[in-house]
């Protein structure tokens, strides 16, 4: 098998989770307890067995340079192969399309040791085999594969996705751009196989003409053309794309069963180290379904909730059905319930904070 | 020629056979501790924060995953150009070679390896304590005494002192007598097993020690006493704060149940002191709906469904439904089926406990149980529990 070059692409990110992707983009969203959204994607990478990746930011990067650094943690600081951070190169050309920052860092795809390139976007929670799908790739001798899932979320407004016709023999015939998704819908995971060669191709054609959006120019636009098949991906992966989404499919993993499909010793979801010591419980602690990670220091009562690494929740405190960010402090006799605390939020003594009809979202080092 | 201000060698060999069956596999500092850690990278992590880059780590008892642990150091920025950290074993070169007879033995056999480095003073600390020392201050003080070999010491109980190896100093702090484990202690200076030594001075009485035929080749029994019989300018540092040997299985436990007091005298969670561990990245742990836990250290990757009381528990530990563990500490990868009782315990890695065991004695005068690594215990099958 050839090598392969992991592309995880942000340029086609919308900031939809609010106050949390006012100063980050969403692949840097922390998630799970310990993780960025990001780490799902560059696990499934190095899972299998991909060593040079390279990650195509927009804006708003500085907190996924700082998650990413060198990509030791991912074991991608090495000769052969490695971690690239392409970031735009005309901050005016962001908004013109992923095509057009693949064609300014052209060169690097040249030079690029791989013969096949697999896109993902960065902010999939999902164990996805690579290497499936490029066996499927190969046997079906596609030029390209679109990976696609049944939609059966629940409704979406925002025209954020992208609908898959496929026919009985699995080749995609026709793709429903900015669509409303109904229930069953095949819906782009904006996830695709393609060689390097057919890539640098069509990234030079299409900047000939000024077409610069890979989804609508490069792969539309030549269904009728190339042998593009669809891969009907069958695993769990909650689509995230607003706070209510993002808050359940937090909550999916307070359930043993997700956890472990998730998290195993075979796939491990690899984040940046942080050396927190393990978690501490008070005399009086009262913990019931939660997800806890190293570094809390638990004195109250948490129920049905998430806390990320080093939060703090002080004797008489209660957290309920909610997200705690790193560092995170709630304070004596503060109750907290239905929100998702962005870093280094501090709810201070007594204080109620409070999510009515959807999840209150408290913005990075806010005190309440 | 590139030298160094000061280098750290780590006596990391020994067998640790008062820990029984916890060492049955692996080296005494390779033991994991506080739920995430090895007792290695308590002086590790302590050269990090000292600014010590370059760290030789002696091994000879089961050095295998002591080897894989400490890798390239990168886990402690021990990973450099010139220096950083490296496992040396006992080799053989043109002269011959042999396994190390003693603590001193085996720096001597690594003098090579300390030329190299060309350093003014070499530190030496051993990997069976618990403790956070900025060795720096240490240096401070020893270049400021204008000291030839400097003692860490550390008050302990008067009638505790017969255990250890005493100092007995003027008021400058210079030391005039070393007594080891003296019946009748006239000071209560306990020493560390932390000494810095002018790399000259220490490289010639090495010299000199291995040619002595009925030398130990230790450094608290022929090294020190060599040096102040020739009357030399040895000084005492005290080190106050906590520092703990974990050479027994009893010890090893205190030294867990310390770690669980409401405020601790050693903290794990101090952020300007991180304790660096190389990490097995296991997702945050769980809480079960019907789980209690109290006054408890718990670790990444844990599912718990029962009770945990006053324990610490390693990553990767499962606790079933109506299952206590109460004063125990779990070593990583343990399974804990239903309905178990574990008390006053150390179970060892990848334990399986299965429904219903009884293990551990609650009387608080009985030993500490401790099960030996990857043993299964059923309900039944009391025998395999041992009492040390």
């Amino acid at each position: 098998m050839g090598n392969v070059l992991g592309l995880i692409n942000l340029i086609n990110e919308k900031q939809y989770l609010k106050e949390l992707t006012t100063h980050r983009n969403i692949a840097s969203v922390p998630f799970g307890g310990r993780y960025r959204l990001i780490d799902f994607t560059m696990s499934n990478f190095i899972n299998a067995d991909i060593s040079l990746v390279a990650v195509f930011p927009k804006e708003r990067y500085l907190s996924l340079m700082d998650h990413l650094g060198s990509g030791k943690e991912w074991n991608l600081d090495r000769r052969s192969g490695g971690l690239f951070i392409l970031p735009p190169i005309q901050p005016h050309e962001t908004s013109m399309g992923d095509m057009k920052q693949f064609h300014n860092h052209l060169s690097f795809f040249e030079r690029a040791n791989a013969d096949t390139v697999i896109i993902s976007p960065g902010h999939h929670v999902c164990k996805i085999d690579y290497n499936e799908i490029l066996a499927f790739h190969r046997e079906n001798q596609a030029d390209i594969t679109v990976v696609y899932k049944d939609f059966y979320d629940g409704a979406v407004e925002k025209l954020i996705y992208h609908q898959c016709i496929v026919d009985e023999d699995g080749n995609v015939t026709d793709i429903n751009l900015f669509n409303v998704p109904q229930a069953g819908d095949h819906i782009s995971l904006e996830t695709y196989v393609i060689s390097k060669s057919l890539f640098i191709d069509l990234v030079k054609k299409c900047a000939a003409n000024e077409e610069y959006n890979f989804l609508k120019d490069a792969v539309k636009a030549n269904l009728h053309r190339l042998n593009v098949k669809g891969y009907h991906f069958t695993g769990e992966l909650p689509f995230i794309h607003s706070i209510e989404s993002f808050h359940a499919s937090n909550m999916k993993f307070l359930n043993p069963q997700t956890l472990k499909s998730f998290f195993s010793e075979e796939w491990s979801v690899v984040t940046k180290i942080k050396h927190e010591p393990p978690a501490k419980y008070g005399q009086a602690s009262n913990v019931k379904n939660s997800l806890i990670a190293n570094g809390c220091d638990i004195q109250g009562t948490v129920e049905n909730s998430i806390l990320f690494r080093g939060v703090k929740v002080k004797k008489g405190a209660t957290v309920k059905n909610s997200i705690i960010m790193q560092k995170g402090e709630i304070e004596e006799g503060a109750i907290v319930e239905n929100v998702i605390a962005d870093k280094e939020v501090r709810i201070t003594k007594a204080k109620k904070a409070v999510g009515e009809n959807e999840p209150l979202v408290i913005k990075k080092a806010e005190v309440i | 020629m590139a030298s160094k201000k000061w280098i750290a060698m780590l006596l990391a060999g020994g067998q640790g056979s008062r820990l029984g069956e916890l060492t049955s596999g692996l080296a005494k500092p390779a033991v994991p501790f506080g739920g995430k850690y090895r007792i290695i990278d308590f002086p590790l992590s302590n050269c990090t924060h000292s600014g010590i880059d370059t760290v030789g780590v002696l091994t000879q008892y089961q050095p295998h995953l002591l080897n894989d642990y400490v890798g390239n150091g990168k886990v402690w920025d021990l990973d450099s150009d010139f220096g950083g950290v490296s496992v040396l074993p006992p080799y053989k070169g043109k002269d011959g070679g042999e396994w190390y007879k003693g603590t001193a033995n085996a720096v001597y056999q690594n003098i090579q390896y300390i030329d190299r480095y060309n350093p003014e003073n070499v530190l030496i600390i051993s990997g069976d304590h618990i403790y956070k020392m900025d060795y720096s201050k240490m240096l401070a003080y020893h270049i400021e005494k204008r000291s030839q070999a400097t003692i860490a010491v550390i008050q302990v109980p008067w009638q505790e002192a017969s255990r250890f190896g005493i100092m007995n100093t003027n008021d400058n702090q210079k030391i005039i007598e070393f007594d080891e484990k003296p019946e009748y202690p006239k000071s209560n200076l306990a020493s560390m097993g932390v000494y810095l030594f002018n790399w000259k001075t220490l490289r010639s009485y090495l010299i000199d020690d291995e040619r002595d035929l009925t030398s130990e080749h230790d450094f608290g029994k022929n090294i020190i006493p060599n040096m102040l019989e020739d009357r030399k300018h040895l000084y005492a540092y005290h080190f106050e704060g906590y520092w703990k040997d974990v050479g027994t299985v009893e010890s090893l436990w205190e030294a867990h149940m310390d770690l669980l007091e409401v405020n601790p005298q050693f903290q794990l969670d101090d952020p300007n002191w991180k304790v660096f561990a190389r990490n097995a990245n296991h997702p945050p742990h769980y809480i079960g709906e019907e789980a209690v836990i109290k006054q408890s250290l718990t670790n990444e990757g844990c599912m718990i469904y029962g009770t945990v009381d006053h324990s610490v528990l390693s990553y990767n530990v499962q606790v079933g439904y109506n299952s206590t563990i109460k004063d125990s500490v779990i070593m990583p990868n343990v399974h804990i089926g239903d309905n178990v009782h574990i008390e006053r315990a150390i179970i060892d890695s990848n334990c399986v406990i299965e429904d219903g065991a009884v293990i551990g004695n609650s009387n608080p005068s009985a030993k500490i149980t401790l099960i030996g690594e990857g043993q299964t215990i059923t309900s039944t099958d009391q025998k395999k529990i041992t009492n040390i």
